[in-house]
C-alpha cells in the first residue's frame, strides 16, 4: 500500500474543512495515510481527522515544541517527516499556504509537483488540471522519487469514514535559515475565507459603488458565505484585491456562486468555472454569464439581494426551530 | 546592481484557445507578456531607477516568437534580453535549470524578479526551483518591497487579510503577486527606443543541460467542457427569490 502524507491545514487553530477533501481523495485509491501536522494541534484534531478515516497523524515539532509558521522551516520539517516515515507521495491544498509550502518542498526534493489538482489518480502519477484561463484541462504526468501534488480546495467532495487514529510524535531538528519571518500582519477582514467557503456571493460592476458591498455582506452573513468581486470592482477601489475572484484573483470551487453584476467574462470564469451551481443576477439577458451558469435572473441586483437577504433569514430561522 | 526578470510569452488571457494534437495548443493566437511578470518587469525598472547603476536584464525560455514579448520587456524599461531558444516545451524543472544557467553564464545576479505564476500552465513553482538551484532565498506573492544594501523587506499576501512580513539577504528570488506595483504602459518613444535595445539568443541545447530525474509532462490536453444548461427564473422578485433558495435548499443543499 503506498504511503500519502497529507499536509494538515489549519485557520486560527481550527482545522480548514477543505482538508477532507484531500483525504478522501487519497482514502478512496487504497493509500495508507499520515496526516502532517506542523502546528502543535495534531491531539486536538484527532477526533476530526480520523473522521475521514486517517489513522496516522505524525506531529511534527522540535526540541522546542511546535513549530512557528516559517515556510523554509515548515519545507524542510515536512520533507525530514517524509523522509522517516519513508512516504513518496504528499499531497496538500492549493490555498495561500500550500502555494508557499509544496512548491519548496518540490524544489528541495527536485521532485514533480502539480498544483491545483481537480483529480488525481495516485498510482498512475496523473493529475488533472486547468489551463490557459481554465480554457482548458490538462493530464499531467509526473515522473520521479517523490511526487506532490496541491488539490484545488472544494474540488473533492468530503466523504467520512470514521476509524481510530494514533499520533505519532516526530522530532525534526530546526536550522537557522537565511529567510526570517519579521511579523504576521492581519488586516481588517471581514468574514469568511473565499477559497473555504461553500457557498460565495460575489459582485461586479454592477455595485456601484463600495458602501454597496454591504448588501452582499449582510446576505452572505445569514449563510455562512464569503464575499467576492470581479476585477472591475476591485480595480474601481470597492473591494481589496484579496476579494477579487479569476484569473489574477483567486481560484475558487464553491457548492453555490452567486454572482451579481458581473458580466462573465472569461477571466473571471478562469477564477470560478468549477463551482457547483452558479447563479447569476444580472439585468442584461445577453451578458456572457447567462449562457454559462445554472440559473440566471434577469433583474436589478439592488431588488433582488435584499429580498434574498430576508427570506434567508426565514429560512434559517426556521432551520435553527427545526 | 544586477536586476534579473524572467518572464514568459503566453496566450492572451482572452484568446480563444484550440487544441492541436493531443497535448498542444494552436499557437496562432496572440501572445503577450505573462500578466504577473509585468509587475516583475516593473518592480526591476523601478529599483534601477531608486538606486542607480544597475542594469535590468529580462530573461525567457520559448520559441522565436518569445522575442515579442521581450520586446514588450525592453519598452517598459529593462535594458537587456536573453531568449533561451528552444522549439520543446521543457517542464519548470528543466525551465528552471536552463534560466539558472543562462543567467550565470551572463552575469551575476544580485536579485531576480518573476511573476508568482504563469497564466498558460498555471504551475507556481519556477521561481522557487531557480531559488533552490542558485541556492537564494526565495519569497511568492510579494505586494510590497524594499531593499537596504544587504537585505530585501518584502510583504507577501497569504489568505485574505494576512500578510507575512519577510526578510532576505540579497541574493534572493521574489515572486511579484497584483497587488505590488501598476505597471506603466510603454509610450510609443520607448516602443521604438527598445528596438535598438539587444536581445541575445541563445539555443537552449548549448547550455548542456543535464536530464533532469524528475519530470512532469503534459499527456493529454482537453478543450474545458462547458456543461452547464442556463435556466431563467422568472416572475415578481419574490417568486424568482422563492425559487432560488429552493434551488440553494433541494438541489445545491446548502440550506
Ligand atoms: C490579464 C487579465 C486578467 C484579468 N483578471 C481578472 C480576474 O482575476 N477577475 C475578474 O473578474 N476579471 C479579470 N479581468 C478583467 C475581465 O476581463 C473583465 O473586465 C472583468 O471581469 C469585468 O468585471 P465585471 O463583470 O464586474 O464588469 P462588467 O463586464 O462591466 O459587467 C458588469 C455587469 O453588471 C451588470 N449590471 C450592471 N448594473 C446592474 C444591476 N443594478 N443589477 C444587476 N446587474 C447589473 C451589467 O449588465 C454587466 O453585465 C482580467 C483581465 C485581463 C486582461
Amino acid at each position: 500500500m503506498e504511503k500519502v502524507g497529507i499536509l494538515i491545514e489549519f485557520k486560527d487553530d481550527k482545522i480548514k474543512k477543505t482538508n477532507y477533501g484531500v483525504i478522501t481523495l487519497a482514502r478512496q485509491q487504497g493509500c495508507e495515510l499520515y496526516a502532517l501536522v506542523l502546528n502543535g494541534n495534531a491531539a486536538a484534531c484527532k477526533e476530526q481527522l480520523q473522521q475521514y478515516g486517517i489513522k496516522k497523524i505524525i506531529d511534527i515539532a522540535s526540541k522546542e515544541g511546535p513549530l512557528q509558521w516559517h515556510p523554509v522551516k515548515w519545507a524542510r520539517a515536512v520533507v525530514a517527516a517524509m523522509d522517516h516515515f519513508g512516504i513518496n507521495t504528499l499531497c496538500g491544498l492549493t490555498s495561500a499556504q500550500g502555494k508557499e509550502l509544496l512548491p519548496r518542498i518540490a524544489a528541495d526534493l527536485d521532485a514533480p509537483l502539480v498544483m491545483d489538482c481537480t483529480d488525481v489518480v495516485l498510482n498512475e502519477r496523473a493529475a488533472k488540471k486547468s489551463q490557459f484561463s481554465g480554457k482548458t484541462v490538462a493530464t499531467i504526468k509526473v515522473n520521479g522519487n517523490h511526487f506532490i501534488f496541491g488539490i484545488r480546495p472544494n474540488a473533492i467532495e468530503k466523504q467520512p469514514d470514521p476509524c481510530e487514529a494514533e499520533v505519532i510524535p516526530f522530532q525534526t531538528t530546526v536550522d537557522k535559515e537565511a529567510l526570517v519571518v519579521k511579523e504576521i500582519k492581519l488586516q481588517t477582514h471581514t468574514g469568511i475565507d473565499l477559497t473555504e467557503a461553500d457557498i460565495i456571493i460575489s459582485g461586479g460592476r454592477g455595485m456601484q459603488k463600495p458602501e454597496n458591498f454591504a448588501i452582499l455582506f449582510e446576505c452572505a452573513q445569514v449563510i455562512g458565505a464569503a464575499v467576492g468581486a470581479s476585477r472591475a470592482a476591485v480595480d474601481a477601489g470597492w473591494a481589496p484585491h484579496s476579494m477579487q475572484v479569476g484569473q489574477t484573483g483567486a481560484t475558487v470551487s464553491p457548492k453555490v456562486y452567486i454572482a451579481c453584476g458581473i458580466s462573465g467574462s472569461v477571466q473571471h470564469f478562469a477564477g470560478m468555472k468549477t463551482a457547483g451551481l452558479i447563479v447569476a443576477v444580472n439585468t442584461d439577458p445577453e451578458a456572457n454569464i447567462t449562457k454559462n451558469c445554472d440559473y440566471y435572473i434577469v433583474a436589478d441586483l439592488f431588488e433582488i439581494v435584499p429580498i434574498l437577504s430576508r427570506q434567508l433569514k426565514l429560512v434559517v430561522g426556521e432551520n435553527q426551530l427545526t | 546592481m544586477r536586476i534579473y526578470v524572467c518572464v514568459k510569452h503566453v496566450p492572451d488571457s482572452a484568446a480563444t484557445i484550440t487544441i492541436r494534437g493531443n497535448n498542444q495548443i494552436d499557437e496562432s493566437v496572440t501572445f503577450l507578456l505573462n500578466p504577473y511578470d509585468e509587475h516583475a518587469v516593473e518592480e526591476g525598472v523601478r529599483l534601477k531607477a531608486q538606486i542607480g547603476a544597475s542594469e535590468v536584464v529580462a530573461v525567457t525560455l520559448g520559441k522565436e516568437a518569445a522575442i515579442n514579448t521581450l520586446q514588450s520587456v525592453l519598452a517598459m524599461g529593462a535594458d537587456r534580453g536573453i531568449l533561451i531558444k528552444t522549439n520543446d516545451r521543457p517542464d519548470s524543472i528543466f525551465t528552471a535549470r536552463a534560466l539558472k544557467a543562462a543567467i550565470e553564464q551572463d552575469g551575476k545576479p544580485d536579485i531576480i524578479f518573476t511573476g508568482k505564476e504563469s497564466i498558460d500552465s498555471e504551475g507556481m513553482q519556477t521561481m522557487f526551483r531557480l531559488a533552490a538551484a542558485l541556492d537564494m532565498p526565495v519569497a511568492t506573492n510579494v505586494v510590497a518591497f524594499s531593499i537596504d544594501r544587504e537585505h530585501a523587506f518584502v510583504e507577501c499576501e497569504m489568505e485574505a487579510g494576512v500578510r507575512q512580513l519577510l526578510e532576505m539577504p540579497l541574493p534572493c528570488v521574489i515572486g511579484t503577486g497584483k497587488g505590488l506595483n501598476k505597471p506603466k504602459y510603454p509610450t510609443f518613444i520607448d516602443i521604438r527606443k527598445a528596438k535598438q535595445k539587444e536581445i541575445k539568443q541563445i539555443v537552449l541545447a548549448s547550455l548542456k543541460i543535464e536530464k533532469p530525474a524528475a519530470s512532469m509532462e503534459i499527456s493529454e490536453l482537453k478543450l474545458a467542457v462547458e456543461q452547464r444548461q442556463p435556466k431563467e427564473l422568472k416572475g415578481q422578485p419574490q417568486e424568482i427569490v422563492k425559487e432560488l433558495i429552493q434551488v440553494l435548499r433541494d438541489e445545491a443543499k446548502v440550506l
